[in-house]
């Protein structure tokens, strides 16, 4: 590293000393940090483990009831498990599509064609639409009795849907308000695409692979790092829908009809900060970081199998 | 996926060169009508229903649920954004400084915290800093569920809570995707240029300031983007933090507003619309740092 110093002696000497202030800097570059690490995302994770077994209502300090919290979650109330149901049927609905229409629309995006950035733009602007303006948008939009959806669907012959009334097309209707954002992942798509080579696609040409056959082995491997992101994204992000459905319900107190809307984080919302049953909400929240966690882990161990990186072969 | 295939050089090829080449252009042509098609009726889907909104915000009441709708309002009410804009529960000036505070406050400890944080990671060698990091990765993972209660005890014990200082103050300490995306911008600059600088005796804060961050401007101003969007969206924070109406965001306020005006769709549009134009405008003048952003994170997720 220093050829220029005299002696083997003083460059090692010169070494341990810069290597100590370079640590001691690095300590403090990354100290602030650290303390959020520790304070807001490590500890909070302890605390409501322990919280999840306490009755506490934050008037009085927490008091330890055992499994008190999970016994009745899975028993006496039974809204904890229809609103596991309700948020996996929205993550099963939502996820797959917003993947496959994000990757559909990335696809046509990296064609040579001209006013791809308009497009793209296009593509992106809802994502940027504020949850809160969306969710009214979308309130409007999917009226039953003079929304715009129902319009365009009677033109076409279909029957108009109660979407927002009905328990059955409540949550048909929150996955496709999700799809109107999709841009964020069809940008992110459209970077792993552009990162294919195209001598890869040529080489499967000369091979006659037609276009499905240059997608499923080409395209599809090459973009697997992506589409596995997207997927773990997705996943952790639908589980926890809240914001439009705490605005279309008008807060946490309404599950919508026959609770078919009451979401997962929206139960919780309701425990904490409505009946500030913080033990109980903590409990929930701890199940629910649970399941987020042995998902997260199932794809990541899935993708030894599918996921393709270059150079890790 | 290649559209500018031209003949291949084998015999059988050459034999039907003009015939090959002019079926190839007609796919091609096809195709690209396809492609453009399939685009334009997408990027319709996407856009009307803000057309919808337009429309809807400029409407008289009495066509506002007209039947058949009515997509062009006629006559046109400019009267219902001024209408909006002071209607009782929804004070514009002071919602627009209210978020205007946390957004500038919090995307300036954004701006100000990860680099450093960042450089820390990318650039400086320092025992445990390998843990630490997957410990930061790992937080990106933790839904914010989890996290919402145990947060929102520490901040009322600290007597924060009514205040903005806990949508404010973390902002201060880094946050994990930042931090991410900024060390892999990092890692990208040669680290032959830092080598050189310590040559020549500069320190590693001169460094970090005179030739890094200035390389690293479009990454930054990304950042700063991401926050500043998250901020002025954001719902769920000041929802929990945020008591008393005088301190309402304009996503609060506009939750208020819906509340308050629950079959006003054209007064409740317009205000949606004016929570949702800045931020229109901001993109409509950044867009490029924003995909350049956003397709950083994706690459080595």
């Amino acid at each position: 590293m220093a050829p220029l110093h005299p002696t083997r002696g003083s460059v090692f000497g010169w070494m341990r000393k810069s290597a100590r202030t370079e640590a001691l800097l690095g300590v403090a570059l990354a100290g602030p940090w650290i303390v959020r690490l520790v304070v807001l995302h490590l500890y909070p994770i302890i605390a409501a483990t322990y919280y999840s077994f306490t009755r506490y209502s934050m008037i009085k300090s927490p008091t330890w009831i055992g499994l008190g919290n999970y016994i009745a979650m899975f028993t006496r109330d039974r809204l904890p498990m229809q609103a596991l149901y309700n948020s996996f049927y929205y993550s099963i609905g939502a996820v797959p599509l917003q993947l496959t229409l994000g990757l559909f629309l990335a696809i046509l995006l990296v064609q040579n064609i001209r006013g791809l950035s308009f497009f793209r733009s296009v593509f992106f602007i809802p994502t940027i639409v504020p949850a809160v303006a969306s969710s009214i948008l979308w309130l409007w939009l999917l009226n039953s009795r003079v929304g715009l959806i129902n319009e365009i669907l009677v033109n076409i012959g279909l029957p108009r849907i109660q979407w927002l009334s009905s328990p059955r097309w409540i949550k048909p209707a929150f996955i496709l308000m999700s799809l109107w954002g999709i841009g964020w992942d069809t940008v992110i798509f459209v970077a792993g695409l552009q990162n294919i080579p195209r001598h890869l696609y040529e080489a499967a040409e000369m091979d006659g692979a037609g276009l499905w056959a240059r997608f499923r082995n080409v395209t599809v491997p090459m973009l697997s790092p992506t589409i596995f992101f997207n997927l773990i994204m997705g996943i952790i992000g639908s589980l926890q829908i809240f914001g439009p459905a705490y605005v279309i319900l008008r807060g946490a107190s309404q599950g919508g009809p026959q609770n078919s809307a009451l979401f997962y984080v929206l139960y919780i919302f309701r425990q904490g900060f409505q009946y500030f049953e913080m033990g109980y909400a903590s409990a929930l929240a701890v199940f629910i970081f649970l399941i987020i966690l042995t998902m997260t882990a199932l794809v990541f161990k899935s993708s030894a199998v599918w996921v393709y990186y270059e150079g890790s072969r | 996926m290649s559209t500018s295939d031209l003949q291949y050089p084998t015999a059988e090829a050459q034999v039907s060169w003009r015939e090959r080449l002019a079926g190839k252009t007609f796919t091609v042509a096809v195709q690209r009508a396809a492609i453009y098609t399939i685009l334009i009726l997408a990027s319709v889907a996407f856009l009307f229903p803000l057309a919808w909104m337009v429309s809807t915000s400029l409407k008289v009441k009495s066509q506002v649920m007209a039947m058949p709708p009515v997509l062009i309002p006629n006559p046109i009410r400019w009267a219902n954004f001024p209408d909006a804009l002071n209607a009782p529960n929804f004070p514009f000036p002071l919602l627009l400084k209210n978020t205007l505070t946390y957004c500038v406050l919090a995307t300036l400890g954004v701006v100000i915290s990860c680099p450093i944080a960042a450089y820390s990671f990318a650039r400086l060698r320092w025992p445990g800093r390998d843990l630490v990091f997957m410990a930061t990765l790992a937080t990106m993972m933790v839904p914010g569920t989890v996290t919402l209660i145990p947060t929102f005890i520490i901040f009322r014990y600290l007597g924060w809570t009514g205040s903005y200082l806990p949508l404010i103050v973390p902002a201060f300490f880094g946050g994990a995707f930042y931090i991410f995306l900024l060390r892999q911008f990092f890692m990208s600059i040669p680290m032959e240029l830092s080598e050189a600088a310590i040559m020549d005796g500069a320190s590693h804060l001169t460094i970090m300031l005179r030739i890094v961050m200035p390389l690293a401007k479009p990454a930054l101003a990304a950042v700063a983007l991401f926050e500043f969007l998250a901020d002025w969206n954001d719902f769920i924070q000041p929802l929990i933090y945020v008591t008393s109406e005088k301190m309402f965001t304009l996503s609060l306020g506009l939750y208020a507003f819906r509340d308050r005006w629950e079959t006003r769709y054209d007064l409740m549009m317009a205000a949606g619309l004016v929570v949702t134009l800045p931020i229109l405008v901001l993109f409509f003048f950044t867009q490029r740092t924003f995909i350049e952003g956003i397709a950083l994170t994706g690459i080595k997720g």
